[in-house]
């Protein structure tokens, strides 16, 4: 029965004073503004409905006998109930509206609200991906002048617009290569990913049939460019490499890296998630890079809702443009857009890998991505990367005499600061100190990752802080780190303020309940 | 650069702090050949919100809005009415610009809203549990065919030739690379489905074996017997469902033995947005969970007992499991999740069932117009909101031609099919609750005119 009373919502309160701790509560648990929402299951009707729908008209069915004929038992809110219900729900979120974001490795900056309202227009969010094409000239010409940005800022001659998210990105790269070295029959087996590489990285190239190899970082958080040279061979496909790595530092041998790939006749895949740290002042395409894909939410301020959608373009070498997948989008003489795919591909595509995906890619994202470059332009952009540099150098040299800063000796970070967790005391980890963090308004910087540092914290403050906002932080940053290192017992039971208190993932993981189940079926299941 | 807060003051301030002299001593490690010394040339500098503005609705105006001309696409995308308050909902900051949520005692707005869609999509597929969302409906059903290889440790999988020719390219795509074997054909202009010719692909290699209900021609069919089949060599059977408002009206695919149904939600909520993003809805049978891709919202306690939500089993994720990973899925759609359960909210049962069938009989009656034309035959016997029509010549010149006149007239199997000439006669025609009597004559009236 356990279940039942542990997984329900909180009974309403006999005593308004505890009487164990004299501590004040109330009759239905809230605390005024911090309501707690039940679930739609709980408090929604199948019978009651949010929208009026004219009568249909009165003909005979052809469902081909296969009506539904049992309950669905999905529950209705009327629209006042169901606008306060997602409301309320949205102020359990911490969002970068809400206060800064020190996520290292995932940016969450600005997003503008001019982004929405383009990517609202009705010629971009009510055209249908299969219209003609003489129909959607003005989403192609969008499609086509957001790859011309990222072709122009990453010094790259072609650009694959349809992977849905990072991650697809890497896997659309990697698939290119593979068709490259396969293509010239060169079936070679290993991809070797630096320690210091997104986990995304491997994932990637086993999934796309590949051994991995790991290759180690060096004692600056960089490729051991010796260790790299040393394995690479005729069975070396090539290298993914992340650049700004993991550890928020930039490769300075990244050129040679790229050289030497080459010379053992292998390519070079860069994940370009960190591009915003050098967007605007350094071309990928100079450092000798076959393949990279660009987060637009990171390095373009399209929203992040809560963990997507995402869009991955991947951008490609002379050597891999023609292995680029379907569709994509090619400007005539006459100024007309084509859209090439299954259809319409000619002889010069059938290199091309194929399809990843339904449709045209995140048209929805495109828009927002190219309204905040235009928005930025050219001396925007670099301002951008500028910004997000310095920032993130303040805040590691205002803190490496409180946190153990693992690289910081060998010089400057790029956009995000690494620290450790070394010198806490009392048990505490960085798990306390990203509670702590969370009591004083902040959400946590990211936590363990990069692999490589012991107790890792990654910390992105962006371009889009004030050095106010910033200098506030590194004082709660600091409080909360000095009292880790004090060993305060209090910080292992944080937050203490949050709409919930530390949540039993162990308990989530072993029995998971992903659905929500009558409660008389909660019981039976205890039982 | 109305975006950044840092005066030139600022910057000097905190460089002094960090102890540089000025901001290239910050990229010293990138090597001097790669600097650029100035902006990007060839690319504008920065513009004012008014500016920016223009360009945009310059290219926005540039394209045939669904809504402003009778419009009967659909082929896996679909233009249904989306309530107001839906798109004020996803606007909410606390929504749209949260993060994964990866801290859930700051993150259970978007927790429990997972929560909810999982369930709210588990019961309209008929199955036991549901993910938190794919990227859209063609990657979800070639995560599908991998989770089925995963299970049964074969890699042959038998697709329908009613299953979406781009969701087909898709699977092709990537099973080039991960050496499974994909039997797939063309559909035939046919009101049968291609139930007994799938049924003699099933044997003892066989990983799962894929339909789509209601299939590319807009036919629904039983898939029981595929499932007794299936079953019966310990192969799966996925279903691919492209129109989950079809599922107010008609079985589950969950009702009918299906171990694993897979969908695109772009119908609730997300709109058409030329094709992205959209979001990929997959559920499953609960002996199948821990091989399930993708992100999962699960129930769980805080310290002092509550109920609470978290991100759960995520120990198959790539950013944990590296090279032993299971699925390259790295997001989700949490965004368009958001939308489609808030839309779904809004409908209940009681709605959607509405719904389902105010689409079913104005396809009927739309059907019967269109079938009285010389020149055109009706393909379907049954179908949901969409059915094929059967024209006396190619489709594809005449949508063409229609487009110029603003009329978008449905999707040309054509299109679809490039290599399939017996296909080009094909028209597939959607029609919704947004499809008005009016508009349904002015395209009969048009295709009467095309075809004299």
């Amino acid at each position: 029965m356990s279940m039942l009373t542990e997984g329900r919502p909180t009974k309403q309160e006999e005593n308004i004073i505890a009487p164990d701790t004299g501590a004040l509560k109330t009759h239905t648990g809230n605390r005024a503004l911090m309501v707690d929402e039940p679930l739609i299951f709980e408090t929604g009707s199948p019978d009651r409905s949010g929208v009026d729908l004219p009568a249909a008209p009165t003909v005979e069915s052809r469902l081909g006998g296969l009506d539904r004929d049992e309950p669905i038992s999905i529950p209705g809110l009327s629209e006042a109930e169901t606008v306060r219900h997602y409301t309320r729900l949205s102020r359990q979120n911490y969002a970068i509206d809400v206060g800064l974001f020190p996520l290292g490795s995932c940016t969450m900056k600005h997003n503008p609200r001019l982004n929405e309202k383009m990517a609202r227009l009705k010629g971009f969010s009510d055209i249908h991906p299969l219209q003609p094409v003489d129909s959607v000239q003005g989403a192609l010409e969008t499609i086509y002048q957001l790859a011309d940005w990222l072709k122009t800022l990453t010094g790259m001659p072609a650009v694959a617009m349809s992977p849905k998210a990072g991650a697809h990105g890497e896997l659309c790269g990697i698939l290119a290569i593979r068709s490259a070295l396969e293509a010239r029959g060169d079936a070679r087996e290993v991809i070797l990913v630096p320690e210091s590489a997104h986990g995304t990285n491997p994932a990637t190239a086993a999934f796309a049939g590949y051994k991995v190899e790991d290759i180690p970082a060096n004692a600056n958080g960089r490729v051991d460019l010796d260790a790299l040279k040393a394995r690479l061979g005729p069975d070396v496909a090539g290298v993914m490499i992340t650049n700004p790595n993991t550890c928020g530092l930039f490769e300075p041998d990244m050129k040679a890296i790229s050289d030497a790939v080459h010379d053992a006749g292998g390519l070079v895949y860069c994940d370009g998630a960190n591009f915003n740290a050098i967007v605007g002042r350094v071309r990928p395409g100079d450092l000798g890079i076959d393949a990279m894909h660009i987060n637009l939410h990171k390095t373009f301020s399209t929203p992040h809702g809560g963990g997507g959608p995402g869009s991955g373009p991947v951008v490609f070498s002379e050597a891999l443009e023609p292995f680029a997948p379907l569709p994509f989008v090619e400007k005539t003489e006459d100024g007309h857009f084509h859209l090439v795919e299954e259809e319409t591909a000619e002889d010069h595509h059938e290199s091309s890998f194929g399809r990843m995906v339904a449709f045209h890619g995140q048209m929805g994202m495109f828009t927002r991505a190219l309204t905040y470059m235009l928005s930025h332009g050219a001396d925007g952009l670099k301002q951008v990367s500028e910004d997000a540099v310095l920032n993130a150098n303040y805040v590691l040299r205002s803190m490496e005499d409180l946190l153990e800063a693992p690289f910081a000796k060998s010089g400057p970070c790029m956009h995000e600061a690494l620290f450790s967790d070394n010198g806490f005391t009392n048990g505490l980890t960085t798990l306390d100190l990203a509670k702590g963090l969370i009591d004083e308004g902040y959400h946590p910087m990211t936590m363990y990752f990069p692999l490589v540092v012991h107790g890792a914290m990654l910390v992105e403050p962006t371009e889009t802080e004030s050095k106010a906002a910033i200098d506030q932080f590194i004082g709660a940053l600091r409080s909360v780190a000095g009292r880790a290192k004090a060993g305060d017992e209090l910080l292992k039971s944080a937050p203490h303020f949050a709409p919930r208190r530390r949540l039993d993932e162990t308990q989530a993981a072993r029995k998971p309940i992903l659905v929500w189940q009558e409660p008389e079926e909660y019981a039976e299941a205890a039982e | 650069m109305r975006y950044l807060p840092l005066t030139p003051n600022d910057r000097q301030d905190m460089l002094a702090t960090i102890g540089a002299s000025s901001i290239d001593e910050l990229f010293v490690d990138v090597p001097e050949e790669a600097r650029l010394d100035g902006p990007i040339r060839d690319l504008p500098m920065h513009a004012g919100e008014m500016a920016v503005e223009a360009h945009m609705k310059k290219l926005a105006r540039n394209n045939s809005a669904a809504g402003d001309m009778p419009f009967f696409l659909g082929a896996g995308a679909y233009r249904h009415h989306v309530p107001a308050s839906v798109d004020h909902i996803i606007q909410r900051g606390e929504f749209l610009t949260a993060y994964t949520p990866y801290q859930p005692e700051i993150a259970q707005g978007t927790l429990q809203t997972l929560f909810e869609f999982q369930t709210q999509v588990a019961r309209l597929f008929g199955v036991d549990v549901a993910n938190a969302s794919m990227y859209d409906g063609s990657t979800a059903c070639w995560e599908a065919i991998v989770m089925a290889r995963r299970i049964t440790k074969r890699g042959k999988a038998v697709l329908s030739s009613g299953l979406h020719p781009h969701y087909v390219s898709v699977a092709k795509t990537m099973a080039r690379f991960t050496k499974d074997q994909l039997v797939s054909e063309a559909p035939t202009l046919d009101a049968a489905t291609d139930g007994a010719d799938l049924l003699d692909q099933i044997d003892d290699d066989t990983s799962c074996v894929v339909v789509q209900y209601p299939d590319i021609l807009g036919r629904v069919s039983d898939m029981s017997a595929l499932a007794e089949k299936a079953h019966s060599h310990k192969a799966l059977l996925i279903a691919v469902v492209t129109e989950p408002v079809a599922l107010g009206a008609i079985k589950a695919p969950g009702q009918m033995d299906a171990d694993i149904v897979v969908g695109e939600g772009q119908s609730l909520g997300v709109g058409l947005q030329f094709g992205g993003p959209y979001v990929g809805l997959f559920g499953c049978k609960q002996k199948y969970v821990r091989q399930m891709p993708g992100r999962l919202c699960g129930e769980t306690v805080d310290a002092e007992g509550k109920r609470g939500f978290v991100l759960t089993l995520s120990t198959r994720e790539q950013h944990i499991r590296r090279e032993k990973a299971t699925s390259n899925i790295c997001t989700n759609s949490g965004l368009c999740a958001l939308a489609f359960t808030a839309h779904m909210t809004l409908l209940g049962e009681k709605g959607l069932r509405e719904l389902a069938m105010l689409n079913h009989k104005k396809a009927v009656v739309a059907a019967d117009r269109l079938a009285k034309i010389n020149g055109i035959s009706l393909l379907n016997e049954s179908f949901f909101n969409e059915f094929t029509l059967v024209l006396d010549k190619d489709a594809r010149p005449i949508v063409r031609k229609l487009a110029d006149q603003k009329i978008l007239a449905g999707v040309s199997l054509g299109r679809l099919y490039p290599d399939e000439n017996d296909l080009a006669h094909g028209l597939v025609v959607a029609v919704t609750e947004t499809t008005s009597d009016e508009d349904v004559e002015t395209l009969a009236l048009a295709l009467e005119g095309e075809l004299a």
